[in-house]
């Protein structure tokens, strides 16, 4: 682990070559992205960004609390948030179930923020120390209501590193919590990560109102349908409820309001899919397979394409960065020129239910499923290649 | 004083409008509120807005936060930044918002079931950590919102929709909770002693480090009905003729029980180094020069830091 030497004139950016594995590199990246509150409740395999952040803020300028759980850790990020920093909280399984509730306020309140999951194996204590990407669907449905979500899925300590700064940044852009969805694996797999001068990390600021103060209103949003923040302290006397509400925050408890505020919510994302939707392809024109994968599978993926290609078959590559909103209207296009999609996923078929959907019955959907604990061995994903070329 | 408006009539004599001194301090469109009438509430409200008043923090750094019940809509009555949260968080959320911004002077306004109950981790937490923050607790000791549960500050023998036979938990003496957790500022009064909870509730505001003010009020549609209490009128008789203003009580001997004496006044104050002053003293002096302090929030667009 690198340290920011005494005499460095700024350790916020840690430039250069390092060798991290990926918890660090996502607290280096939340630095980097310009968080400077944090909230959390040690559990593994989440626990050494926590501590990279509580060793690394003193010296950047950050506020680093221990919660007494993770209930509180989300409702302090929230708060943290409207105080107006840029605030992060980190979990795993257990700890991200106690975050649904105010997960669901930051949804509601439009509340910028970045909340990490680094799976482990599930359903309750499960696996404590062991990969899992069982939290997909309760990142997409796992807080009561309407309402959809960004989230993300590194695969490389230096996308930890990367995507951390990209949640961030689109946290802000949006307003709403972003879900890092990390696993064991890519937690605790130390490889090489370049950090960039300062200059050239892309942050991304807060939508300030810039307007008159006499005109604010809290839930009135422009055309992209994102309303634009102010922070506590400035005089605006604003009123943020988790109840539904109008455009000046007002509690409005009828079904015509309800559509209003539940639709714009909804609507933000699903209208700016194309702005939000980031996808890796490799080979996928002319492919008779295509592999969907994310986090640590796309990493055990390619060894498996790259020993199908080798018998002559003709598969590509399509791995998910972004896993909410799912890639919908890219999967139906694919699948209409391909045998099948493969999807390798450390869960009896969570992500695989939407490729289903997206491919609806264009072509074959082949899943490849695994319970959690270790990865995929790569020739289960080759065998389900070879059976998708047939 | 009242503030008086002229507003010409069209046509007829000049008619002079009074409007409530609060006024300014209120959400006017959002009145009337859903309170019940006679409800200890809207006093307590009112306490607080006079008190925010009298304080010495600039009106635009008090900021409050609830959680929800009947006592947690109060944050939607005050014009001030207000943030009505989830049942049990208004603590976390706060210390949030305090650590963020900490020239925010933070007031956690909500009900005994919100605070001691499903948040009763996070207030003896705060508690323990001193955080500089006020806490004004309605206890009505139940859980009105819902419809008149029993809760954690249910007096033993009270009859509640879910203790139909009356309740045979103990409750918590709140005061000694906070007190023995390391809150720094602890009081009581009832929804009756008005003068004494607005000074109170001034001090508290003051007051550097976690301030606690419980406030005994009535719920008349609920819990006083199902228990043959009378009116709100009838329970602020009880308050009267059954409080006991005692200063500097022993936390340890202001329990209540049902019917029973209810101990008032300011039980506890003290100096001690809150959260924040903890936390950069220890890391200035383990970290020493490369220590870099709390920046604050991040600047807004119209330049403020
Ligand atoms: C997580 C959750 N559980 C339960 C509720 C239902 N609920 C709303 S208010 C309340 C009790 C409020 O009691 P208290 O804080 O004493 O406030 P009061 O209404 O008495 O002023 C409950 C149980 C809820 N909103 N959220
Ligand atoms: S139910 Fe009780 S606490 Fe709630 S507003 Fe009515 S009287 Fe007040
Ligand atoms: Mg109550």
């Amino acid at each position: 682990m690198s340290r920011p030497k005494p005499s460095q004139p700024d350790a916020t950016v840690l430039t250069g070559a390092h060798y991290l594995d990926g918890d660090e590199a996502c607290a280096e990246g939340a630095i980097a992205a310009g968080c400077r509150f944090f909230a959390g409740y040690p559990i593994t395999p989440s626990t050494e960004i926590a501590e990279r952040i509580a060793s690394r803020f003193p010296l950047v300028g950050g506020t680093f609390i221990q919660m007494e759980d993770e209930l509180a850790s989300m409702a302090a990020i929230l708060g943290g948030a409207w105080g107006g920093a840029k605030a992060m909280t980190v979990t795993s399984g257990p700890g991200f179930s106690l975050m649904m509730e105010n997960i669901g306020l930051g949804i509601m309140t439009e509340t910028p923020c970045v909340v990490v999951n680094v799976q482990r194996g599930g359903p309750s204590t499960g696996l404590p120390t062991l990969t899992g990407q069982q939290d997909m669907m309760q990142a997409r449905w796992g807080s009561h209501g309407d309402y959809e979500v960004i989230a993300l899925s590194p695969s490389s300590p230096q996308e930890c590193f990367d995507l951390t700064i990209t949640a961030f940044g689109l946290s802000e852009r949006y307003r709403l919590p972003v879900l890092f969805m990390m696993d064991e694996c890519v937690g605790h797999m130390t490889e090489k990560v370049v950090i960039p001068p300062a200059e050239d990390i892309p942050v991304i600021e807060r939508r300030w109102y810039r307007g008159p103060k006499e005109s604010y209103l809290p839930y009135q949003a422009g055309p992209d349908k994102v309303p634009d923040m102010v922070r506590a302290g400035d005089d605006y006397r604003i009123h943020i409820t988790g109840l539904t509400h109008d455009e000046r925050g007002y509690p409005v408890i009828n079904a015509a309001c309800q559509s209003v505020c539940v639709s714009r919510l909804v609507d933000k994302i699903r209208d700016n899919a194309g702005d939000i939707v980031i996808t890796d392809e490799e080979a996928v024109d002319g492919a008779d397979v295509v592999v969907v994968s994310y986090g640590i599978s796309y990493r055990v993926a390619t060894r498996a394409i790259a020993l199908a290609r080798a018998e002559g078959i003709k598969v590509g590559s399509v791995r998910l960065v972004t896993v909410w909103p799912f890639p919908e209207a890219r999967i139906a296009e694919l699948s209409r020129k391909v045998k099948a999609l493969v999807m390798p996923e450390i869960n009896l078929g969570q992500m695989y239910r939407e490729l289903q959907r997206a491919a609806a019955g264009n072509c074959r959907t082949l899943l490849i499923p695994h319970c959690g604990g270790w990865v995929h061995d790569p020739n289960d994903v080759l065998a389900a290649i070879r059976e998708g070329a047939k | 004083m009242s503030e008086l408006l002229t507003t010409p009539a069209p046509g007829g004599p000049v008619v002079e409008e009074e409007r409530h001194p609060h006024e300014p301090f209120l959400r006017m469109d959002r009145i009337p509120h859903i309170w019940c009438s006679t409800c200890g509430l809207g006093t307590v409200l009112n306490c607080y807005i006079t008190a925010i008043q009298r304080s010495s923090v600039p009106r635009a750094d008090h900021t409050i936060v609830s959680g929800i019940g009947c006592t947690g809509r109060a944050a939607g009555y005050v014009k001030i930044d207000s943030f009505h949260t989830t049942h049990g968080r208004a603590l976390p959320f706060a210390t949030g918002l305090k650590l963020a911004n900490p020239r925010l002077k933070v007031t956690v306004f909500s009900g005994d079931g919100d605070l001691v109950a499903i948040g009763g981790n996070h207030l003896i937490h705060a508690a323990r950590r001193n955080m500089d923050m006020t806490v004004i607790c309605v206890n009505n000791f139940n859980y009105a919102m819902t419809g008149g549960q029993f809760g954690p500050t249910t007096p033993e023998g009270a009859k509640l929709t879910t203790a139909p036979y009356g309740s045979y938990e103990h409750p918590f003496n709140i005061p000694f909770l906070v007190d023995s957790c390391g809150a720094t500022y602890v009081a009581r009064w009832t929804s009756l002693h008005v003068r004494e909870m607005i000074e109170t509730l001034v001090e508290a505001l003051n007051h550097r480090g976690f301030s606690f003010v419980e406030v005994i009020s009535p719920c008349p549609t609920v819990y006083a009905r199902r228990n043959r209490l009378g009116t709100g009128l009838d329970l602020l008789k009880y308050y009267h003729d059954s409080a006991e203003v005692r200063h500097g009580a022993d936390t340890r001997d202001v329990d209540i029980s049902f019917k029973g004496r209810i101990i008032v006044g300011r039980f506890v104050q003290r100096c001690k180094p809150t959260y924040l002053d903890t936390m950069d003293a220890a890391l200035g002096r383990s970290v020493g020069k490369e220590f870099v302090c709390y920046e604050g929030p991040m600047q807004a667009s119209d330049g403020r830091s």
